[in-house]
């Protein structure tokens, strides 16, 4: 692998290069927080920041999204016909995804791209996008990236990756085709000395050193999935939970969604938008029964999902990638790491709770 | 505020040794720093957990709705006038709880604070007026008084309006305080101003309801907009249907509302939605002469009719 050397100069006018040939797409400081917007030319994508607030996910899987639509205009040909909705398939240049956040893409494929479903709107979302990441120097403490198969220089996920040298410009790696036609398309030629590999895999190991926090997931498989279902710390767990959105929807991991029918007039769109196993409408049946109708179930699904079900049916780790973003925004300090500590020690004597 | 740590346990000790109460509804400190988890203390050996300090910014009263044992509950000014509503509008019973008054100085605003440091705030350590903040492995002092969330720094019901029993001896009130300079400058906008206002002060909005859900008034069985037959409202992020829901709330919430900070501070993207509950409260106010939740006799305004209610919008 070649690793390239990018003033920052070098490196906006590369990004200004794309425009064109790309819909390019960063970081953008909204009030006292950063989130993925389109950059117009010239503009720099803004790279002072721990992570964003909304995570990478909307950039393949908006919140809301379009599937189909129709008209009743009969003038026209095609009026009284559901015609389905592609996105638009401009290739797109993001810059400044956190390793975490590219990680949770290769997470949430395995339910958007499986042998038997094929998601077309984020099959064709993620493959037009080339995901340059930005190395994470500065992790929060909340962050357990790298207990949860991440790291703040993890390249899972990602088509390049930026790392900041320490005179302020940047070193570039391609790590896929993708990758290296964006570096072409930027102009990016100037090979590092050598002994930046080096340099990096240093890097790298202090950045790992910096992650204060972690979770065990080791006993997560071999749990009685009834017994951890049914186990008394929920009612503890659920209690102060007030069964708002805002950790799934901050999530870069949680995938669910609903699909909706709008009419506006003499037209109509199908839409799919984000969707809540913490909402009591997220499971309410059309008899009016609902399967999780009190808190605490709400509550022990999502934990269940991310820490045993998913755990358990692909045998890949949990359902996380350790951002920490429903750590810090939780309105009531529901922590995570707390749950996966006890979920992980269930039955275990002895052990206790690191956070 | 961090020396009511031992007498809540105290009285909590007390409360539940003696059966007096089922449970003791309070705060047990966060996994992170200035933020505090409710949580429902049930044994005497339990007391420990409870803390206090300037982070118990959650409105406890949202615990209560509904609940059907006796419970002791943590109770700062706001809260007070929140479970005061709650009885009014029969969402608890007075006699099944015993309220814990906590005289209150003000929650520190989190967001405020993180925004004020480079570095990532590590702890916040509370000394009397003053908070000890180390970020980056320094630390530096800040007055509490200047960190205060916004609805803190304009109350002027600090001390609980019903008690059983007070952590401490009240507090002096706030006076001569401003509580409506921001409505006033959004009032003396142009129709098109307020209405550009209003759009960028929601368009982060992603819609999870945590506003709606850390509130104590939001207690519907089906909120409107989750009604599905018939639906109210779109689901997606059109700005007319986030729009519809934050104005419908707050219209909601009129003469109901005690400002007690919960839902801006529960909001993961930072919205003020209380410019729209403040500004109802203030109508209230100048209407009515209403303020919510000072009296369990007293139906808020919105209910109840009397013959000097003004009326000069009928034309």
């Amino acid at each position: 692998m070649t690793t390239f050397q990018l003033d920052s100069d070098r490196l906006t006018e590369g990004i200004d290069r794309l425009h064109g040939q790309y819909r390019v797409i960063g970081p953008v400081a909204e009030g006292r927080f950063h989130n993925f917007r389109p950059l117009q030319p010239g503009q720099k994508p803004d790279f002072d920041f721990r992570n964003t607030r909304m995570s990478a996910k909307q950039l393949v899987y908006p919140q809301s999204q379009v599937m189909a639509e129709y008209h009743l205009d009969e003038t026209r040909e095609d009026s009284h016909i559901l015609k389905e909705v592609l996105p638009d398939e401009t290739p797109r240049a993001v810059f400044g995804i956190r390793p975490c956040d590219a990680d949770a893409f290769g997470l949430v494929r395995r339910n958007f791209d499986t042998e038997e479903y094929k998601d077309p709107y984020w099959i064709q979302a993620y493959e037009r996008a080339t995901l340059v990441g930005l190395a994470c120097e500065d992790p929060c403490r909340s962050c357990f990236c790298t207990s949860a198969g991440s790291g703040p220089y993890s390249t899972g996920g990602l088509d390049a990756l930026l790392v900041e040298d320490p005179d302020g410009g940047y070193w570039f790696q391609s790590l896929t085709e993708k990758g290296e036609r964006l570096r072409e398309a930027a102009g990016w030629k100037e090979e590092a000395g050598s002994g930046v590999e080096d340099t990096i895999a240093e890097r790298k190991k202090a950045a790992e050193s910096r992650i204060v926090s972690q979770v065990h997931t080791d006993q997560l498989r071999n749990q009685a999935t009834l017994d951890l279902y049914e186990a008394p710390f929920w009612e503890d767990v659920a209690f102060s939970c007030i069964n708002c959105g805002t950790c799934t929807y901050l999530c870069p991991t949680c995938w669910c969604f609903d699909i909706q029918d709008e009419t506006h007039g003499k037209k109509g769109c199908r839409m799919r938008n984000w969707d809540s196993c913490m909402y009591p409408l997220f499971t309410l049946h059309g008899s009016g029964h609902n399967p999780r109708g009190e808190k605490i179930q709400r509550v022990r699904q999502r934990f269940m999902h991310k820490l045993k079900y998913y755990v358990d049916k692909y045998d890949n780790g949990i359902q996380c990638v350790g951002c920490g973003r429903c750590v810090q925004y939780c309105p009531v300090n529901i922590d995570i790491r707390r749950v996966c500590e006890l979920m992980n020690q269930r039955g275990s004597t002895g052990a206790a709770c690191e956070v | 505020m961090v020396e009511y740590t031992e007498k809540i346990r105290e009285i909590a000790k007390r409360l539940l040794q003696e059966c007096k109460v089922d449970a003791v509804l309070g705060f047990r400190s966060g996994t992170i720093p200035m933020m505090n988890e409710p949580c429902f203390v049930r044994e005497p050996e339990e007391v420990d957990r409870l803390i206090w300090d300037s982070n118990c910014g959650i409105n406890l009263c949202n615990y209560l709705t509904d609940r059907k044992e006796r419970i002791g509950v943590l109770a700062k000014g706001c809260d007070s006038r929140n479970i005061v509503t709650h009885i009014v509008e029969n969402k608890v019973d007075r006699d099944q709880l015993y309220v814990i008054g906590v005289p209150c100085q003000g929650m520190i605003d989190k967001k405020r604070i993180t925004a004020m440091f480079e570095d990532e705030v590590e702890a916040v350590e509370e000394k009397g007026d003053t908070l000890q903040i180390t970020a980056g492995g320094k630390t530096s002092e800040l007055k509490k008084e200047e960190v205060l969330q916004q609805n803190c720094s304009v109350c002027i019901h600090r001390n609980p309006v019903i008690h059983d029993e007070m952590v401490a001896d009240p507090v002096p009130e706030q006076e001569d305080v401003d509580r409506y300079a921001d409505v006033r400058e959004i009032e003396a906008m142009s129709t098109e101003d307020r209405w550009a206002f209003f759009d960028k002060l929601l368009e982060p909005c992603i819609r999870c309801y945590a506003c709606r859900n850390a509130c104590p008034l939001c207690y519907c069985p089906t909120c409107f907009v989750d009604e599905s037959r018939p639906q109210w409202v779109g689901k997606s992020q059109d700005s007319d249907d986030v729009r519809t829901f934050h104005f419908l709330r707050a219209y909601h919430c009129a003469g109901r509302c005690t400002d007690c900070g919960a839902c801006e501070r529960a909001c993961p993207v930072g919205i003020n939605m209380r410019v729209f509950t403040k500004k109802l409260e203030k109508d209230c106010k100048e209407l009515f002469d209403w303020e919510a939740g000072m009296d369990p006799k007293s139906r808020p305004p919105l209910d109840v009719y009397r013959p000097e209610d003004p009326d000069d919008f009928i034309r």
